[in-house]
């Protein structure tokens, strides 16, 4: 049995135009241990997914299907039954580490709370495990940094500190979305090695969310590319590296500048705005941009398999 | 070519900064820039490569002389611009354009992309005639790849690909000679960041642009620099042409920015295992003595800790403020 299993996933948002559907029939799975990419461009609702599992969407928000974690589904719990699987089983590291934190609350309390809950445990126990997470992830002198406020500590510090939060509970499933997109490169690499080596350590399952695929090749076992609200490949990362065969999935790694090619080549972009989830266009939502488009792509694309089986959301090569 | 329209030297910027109370006030000083030298071609880019807080913003408002520098000048074409009457600096500003990191938040949401993009025409020639005006902002939107028939529209209607090629439609309105780009493409996706980076490359052969392009990485100024300057707080650390900067790197700070740009190749990345750098950048308003790198530098020797490295011309050309630049061999092995 899969760690978590989300079946046909639809979240929508009720706005004054009527419904926008912001994900549409996601169906995926993560193992524990394993970490899976989701990737796409803003927009694509890579965050909306993970945030309807956690039961997080804004007001305006539903979420129908099912979320299937360690057997029970997290999309028909309550409020309360939510909080025993959240911060405990299942953590998330937040996009932007400045309005994530309280800016009110020293970091220390904003990192015990969660343990305190969940673990039961006393504040001065909480405390040490809490300063033990933050040297693990290399902040240097912990027992000062767990004292100060948000705005005291660098964008890097504070993102540490949301990495270290996420890792406190030792979680069997950790959410991270977009963790190293607003840091510097240097610091960048330093936090992805720290959540691969913690992954090692507890058999964490990952689901990252990155819109830089240079991060999710050295991170991740399989990767998700999402565009328009649906999945439109899967596989492992070779498979999408190596073998992408959606034209959208190709069109996104040959658009990533690259150091480590000698070749002077310029970069390919995809041409065209990723569409308004307003007005989504009939039929494969990528066609507009595509550069292979053709007749057959006005109607809905079938899910097809590969030889190495693994699935794309595409006419090419398909017998309509 | 080899027109130089931009000589920098031995700019420094530097805040004053007081801290604590009324009778025990002490000032500090934050030197966010601090000796940077380069000149610029007509037609030429420098990209200006560093992580936050290194100082690149500040240069290139400094560039447009919208701070005072502390020390050192900036001449556009032979003038120093902090020399200028503030009438005389308007005028030249028509020359000195510059494009903007956020491009929703550079644009006023409640003008019309017309009004925006045509706002320096009105600035600069108040008594323009409005088909002429017309005419230019539907001339620059064909330019930067929007339509025409979308002057009307607001900022909100557009994605933020579009909304920055508006911004590149504002800079260029009035024919600059010079534009500063200040992380143009680092709030957009991949696949946009792809296209404003090839428009501006192509913008800048049809109009002879001089373009200063600032990035956090290193990877998105490789398409498009001739030369790279690589900053870190508040001092340039290399300066070398986009060939052997991205073969050869002089520094090692240089270096360790281009082992940590992640390859979107999963075997390839798996196999690095090289050590990435420790630490934070120090804070600006206590850099540490000698190089300011030495703390985080795997090469430091004694020497790093004691003396400040002189920004020097190496034999083959490229400029470099390490000790130890002649012994250490930083050449990066590639695949492809």
């Amino acid at each position: 049995m899969s760690l978590l299993e989300v079946k046909d996933l639809d979240v929508g948002f009720d706005t004054p135009e009527g419904e926008v559907l912001a994900v549409n029939h996601m169906n995926f799975s993560v193992e524990a241990g394993e970490t899976l990419a989701l990737v796409g461009e803003s927009g694509s609702g890579k965050t909306q997914t993970v945030m309807a599992i956690l039961g997080l969407l804004a007001e305006n928000g539903h979420a129908r299907g099912q979320a299937i974690f360690k057997g029970k589904d997290l999309l028909q719990m309550s409020r309360a039954e939510l909080n025993l699987h959240r911060g405990s089983e299942i953590a998330m590291i937040f996009q932007d580490p400045m309005t994530s934190l309280n800016p009110y609350l020293r970091i220390e309390k904003q990192m015990i709370e969660v343990v305190m809950h969940h673990q039961g445990l006393k504040k001065a126990a909480a405390r040490a495990q809490a300063v033990e997470v933050l040297r693990a992830v290399r902040i240097p002198d912990p027992e000062r940094i767990i004292r100060q406020y948000p705005h005291e500590l660098s964008g890097g510090m504070r993102q540490k500190v949301m990495v270290a939060m996420g890792l406190l509970s030792e979680p069997e499933l950790l959410i991270a979305d977009e963790p190293t997109a607003a840091l510097d490169v240097t610091v960048q690499a330093q936090i992805t090695r720290l959540m691969s080596d913690l992954q090692k350590k507890a058999n964490t399952a990952i689901i990252l969310i990155s819109h830089d695929l240079g991060i999710v090749a050295g991170l991740c076992d399989r990767v998700l590319v999402m565009y328009a609200g649906e999945a439109v490949e899967c596989g492992t990362v070779e498979q999408i590296y190596y073998d992408p065969k959606h034209p959208y999935t190709q069109g996104l790694l040959k658009s990533v500048p690259r150091l480590d090619q000698l070749i002077e080549r310029d970069l390919e972009a995809i041409p065209g705005n990723p569409p308004n989830p307003l007005t989504l266009p009939e039929g494969c939502k990528f066609r507009d941009r595509c550069p292979q488009a053709f007749d057959a792509c006005t109607s809905t694309p079938p899910m097809q398999v590969g030889a190495d089986r693994h699935p794309f959301r595409c006419w090419l090569g398909a017998s309509k | 070519m080899n027109d130089r329209v931009l000589r920098v030297q031995d700019l420094a910027v530097h805040f004053k900064l007081r801290e604590g109370g009324l009778l025990r006030a002490k000032t500090h000083t934050l030197k966010a820039v601090d000796g940077v030298s380069f000149d610029l071609d007509a037609g030429e880019t420098l990209g200006v490569v560093g992580e936050s807080g290194s100082g690149k913003s500040t240069l290139a408002r400094a560039l447009l002389a919208l701070v005072k520098p502390s020390r050192g000048r900036v001449l556009w074409l032979g003038e120093d611009l902090n020399k200028l009457d503030d009438e005389t600096l308007r005028k030249k500003r028509q020359d000195l354009q510059i494009i903007f990191q956020d491009p929703l938040a550079a644009l006023n949401p409640r003008m019309t992309v017309r009004d925006i993009i045509a706002e320096p025409l009105w600035t600069f020639f108040p008594v323009i005639a409005r088909v002429q005006v017309d005419e230019r902002v539907r001339g620059v939107m064909k330019m930067v790849g929007l339509l025409p028939n979308q002057v009307n529209r607001y900022p909100h209607e557009f994605s933020a690909g579009q909304c920055q090629r508006i911004g590149i439609a504002r800079a260029l309105v009035l024919n600059p000679k010079l534009v500063i780009c200040d992380e143009p493409v680092s709030a957009l996706d991949v696949s946009i960041q792809a296209q404003i980076i090839n428009l501006l490359k192509i913008l800048q052969k049809k109009l002879n642009l001089s373009l200063v392009f600032i990035a956090h990485d290193l990877s998105v100024v490789k398409h498009i620099s001739d030369r790279v300057m690589v900053m870190y707080l508040g001092r340039a650390m290399e300066l070398s042409l986009r060939s052997n900067l991205y073969t050869k790197p002089l520094h090692p700070y240089t270096n360790a920015l281009i082992k940590a740009v992640p390859v979107p190749d999963p075997r390839v990345a798996r196999a690095a295992s090289e050590s990435v750098l420790t630490g934070d950048i120090p804070a600006p308003l206590n850099p540490p003595p000698g190089c300011v790198f030495h703390p985080r530098c795997p090469h430091s020797i004694k020497r790093c800790e004691l003396e400040v490295p002189a920004m020097r011309r190496m034999e083959h050309g490229d400029w470099v403020a390490c000790h130890r630049a002649e012994e250490l061999d930083l050449t990066i092995v590639k695949s492809g």
